[in-house]
């Protein structure tokens, strides 16, 4: 991959994030009331000091002033105070942003151990019993929806076995060994909700993809060269027919934020998606604008990498 | 046709007696064909048969199933099912099996307006993109770009955050929520129809008919309408029922977060988002509305699926 490439593909990323800017703000300026100028249109802060706030943050200039004034303080780092607890949206955001990732990555792998195998064995033998099984119950998988699985999996292990606890703690007593563990307890049924509901729509991808693979000439090449089914479906197909699976995955993203922001909300964890459904709850506007700019940028920047793993892989693909 | 495992089943790879019977089947009208071929796939047509309970269900419920959605009864608070309710009770002595036929009539009819809108406007963008080509199509796509990477359920919460008091106010309290919540997610899921009849249209409109139209003179209009858009259906109409899929999900979603369907309309989400506090004591009332999205979303993904094959014409089954 050429540095060239590099470059040109990260300044392409800023058009995006300015327009993803431009319909948060649009949708923020366009509705009704004033959600940002909570403190100047409360009745208890006197008109003098009301005056003086608006002024201060610009409420009465043109829209586009408002929105430039908005970026530049945002690309400052400088994001505004949650309402709710007087607190930076920079900072409430960052101390939930490593739960928020460590989950979705968890859940993604997850997702990627099962589908793949499970995926790659179903383009095996398609048509075949054990694809028809995959098939239905990848089906079923992606219809169950996130919040449905994760009330499901309460009532089974932490209500009807009592193996598992079912509210997320951050304030975990135990150290070393001990906190290892009960972190790892709590985390197996978020991570399990989300993963299967990834993997249950990855595998019809990824089986689609071996499929798009297997018929190409030089897989009866290599099958005609006496090289054992099992060797060839591992060395020929699995590597080619997995790059495509990457870009999908990348694709997939805005969708999957939302079902970690739902897992979040079931099991309590603590992480950006339950801050942002805590701060609509309050009319904390700061706050939800920071998050949502923060899933944008996530997704902007999970597309980049997809972009550039998918360039790396496939060699035959021209950087333009 | 190289390779030695067929991805789906051609002409070539079930043999001459498929063929035989495809050239037999050849007079039947096209809507007649589709249904023969949508009956190969036992579980689309098991799957209309359940979507079609439901909806019988939602609509005639009410005539059967007399009682109140929101009959209070004390003295049967968090009961499970039994004769006088047959899906138990909420937290309220509320029957549930009159909250979930009311919910069912909302999720559903959510699910199919939203259809509706994304359908719209992504056909009506994706024509656009498709008919003029050079900078308007770059254009448009890169547009459709942004939106796709728009992160969807923060978003959703975004805008319903912001717009629904207003809307409240204007439409009443059921007709506020419904339109927003319908014109939210439709506005948010047009981006995958848009870039289907993109592709459509760019194939179809260099096709020999389309051609021969526009040598007699046709209009752009026309050419559109009349000619290309009715060959860009199948997969569509494939699309679309997914769609309705997607936006039952979502709405449940929102309405589970206590962000859409306000208390007093049991939607199946906003039953779901009440009983959670009470699984300890009534799992049964999470499990009724769980089990019928669950029950809607999977047939109408299978529905969609019987379709795909059904209105594909390069498959011969």
């Amino acid at each position: 991959m050429s540095r060239a490439y590099l470059v040109r593909r990260l300044l392409l990323a800023i058009p995006s994030l300015l327009a993803i800017s431009i319909i948060l703000y649009t949708i923020l300026a366009l509705a009704p009331g004033d959600p940002l100028g909570e403190l100047t249109t409360n009745p208890n802060v006197p008109p003098a000091v009301q005056a003086a706030l608006r002024a201060k943050f610009g409420l009465d200039d043109p829209v586009w002033q408002r929105y430039l004034h908005w970026l530049l303080a945002m690309l400052q780092g400088d994001w505004g105070f949650s309402f709710a607890s007087q607190e930076n949206v920079e900072t409430l955001i960052m101390q939930r942003l490593p739960v928020s990732l460590a989950l979705f990555g968890c859940s993604e792998l997850l997702a990627i151990l099962v589908a793949v195998p499970v995926g790659v064995l179903a383009a095996a033998r398609p048509y075949s019993l054990f694809d028809q099984v995959a098939n239905t119950l990848a089906f079923i998988g992606f219809s169950l929806p996130t919040f449905f699985t994760g009330l499901l999996m309460i009532v089974l292990f932490s209500i009807k076995l009592n193996w598992l606890p079912f509210v997320f703690r951050s304030d975990l007593q135990v150290t070393g060994l001990a906190w290892w563990w009960a972190e790892i307890r709590q985390s197996i049924m978020p991570v399990l909700v989300l993963g299967l509901a990834l993997g249950a729509s990855l595998v019809r991808y990824v089986r689609s993809s071996m499929l798009d693979v297997i018929r190409l000439d030089y897989v009866t090449t290599a099958r005609s060269k006496g090289i054992g089914a099992r060797r060839v479906m591992l060395r020929h197909v699995v590597r080619n027919g997995l790059i495509p699976v990457v870009t999908l995955v990348a694709v997939q993203l805005p969708i999957i934020f939302g079902g970690t922001i739902i897992t979040e909300q079931i099991f309590r964890v603590p992480g950006i998606g339950s801050l942002l459904i805590a701060s609509v709850l309050n009319n904390d506007t700061p706050v939800v604008m920071g998050v949502t700019f923060v899933y944008a940028c996530l997704v902007v920047l999970f597309n980049l990498i997809a972009d550039l793993l998918y360039v790396w892989l496939d060699p035959r693909i021209a950087y333009r | 046709m190289s390779g030695s495992i067929p991805a789906s089943p051609t002409v070539e790879a079930v043999g001459p007696a498929a063929a035989a019977a495809a050239r037999a089947t050849a007079s039947l009208s096209p809507s007649r064909e589709a249904w023969r071929r949508f009956r190969k796939h036992r579980l689309a047509v098991v799957s209309l048969a359940v979507l079609g309970a439901l909806v019988f269900g939602v609509i005639a419920g009410p005539l059967i199933w007399r009682v109140p959605i929101d009959a209070i009864d004390f003295s049967a608070m968090l009961q499970g099912p039994s004769w006088a309710h047959p899906c138990g009770t909420d937290s309220l002595g509320q029957d549930l099996l009159a909250r979930l036929i009311y919910g069912g009539k909302i999720s559903l009819a959510v699910g199919v307006a939203a259809m509706f809108v994304a359908v719209g406007v992504g056909v009506a963008i994706g024509a656009i993109a498709g008919m003029a080509s050079g900078r308007i199509d770059a254009a448009v796509m890169w547009i459709t770009d942004v939106f796709l990477a728009l992160p969807q359920i923060p978003l959703l919460l975004l805008l319903i955050y912001l717009f629904r008091p207003a809307l409240r106010s204007m439409l009443g309290e059921l007709g506020g929520v419904f339109v927003l919540i319908v014109v939210v997610i439709g506005g948010l899921r047009w981006m995958p129809l848009a870039r289907l009849v993109r592709a459509q249209f760019l194939s179809l409109r260099e096709k020999e008919f389309v051609e021969a139209a526009r040598a007699l003179g046709a209009s752009r209009m026309r050419l559109v309408v009349r000619h290309i858009l009715p060959n860009a259906l199948g997969p569509v109409i494939v699309a679309g029922t997914i769609e309705v899929a997607n936006a039952i999900i979502l709405e449940s979603t929102l309405s589970f977060l206590g962000l859409g369907f306000p208390l007093d309309v049991p939607s199946w989400g906003r039953m779901l988002y009440d009983s959670e506090d009470y699984l300890q004591i009534a799992p049964h009332w999470a499990l009724f509305p769980g089990m019928a999205i669950f029950l809607a979303v999977l047939s109408i993904n299978f529905i969609g699926d019987g379709l795909r094959d059904a209105l594909d014409p390069r498959r011969v089954i």
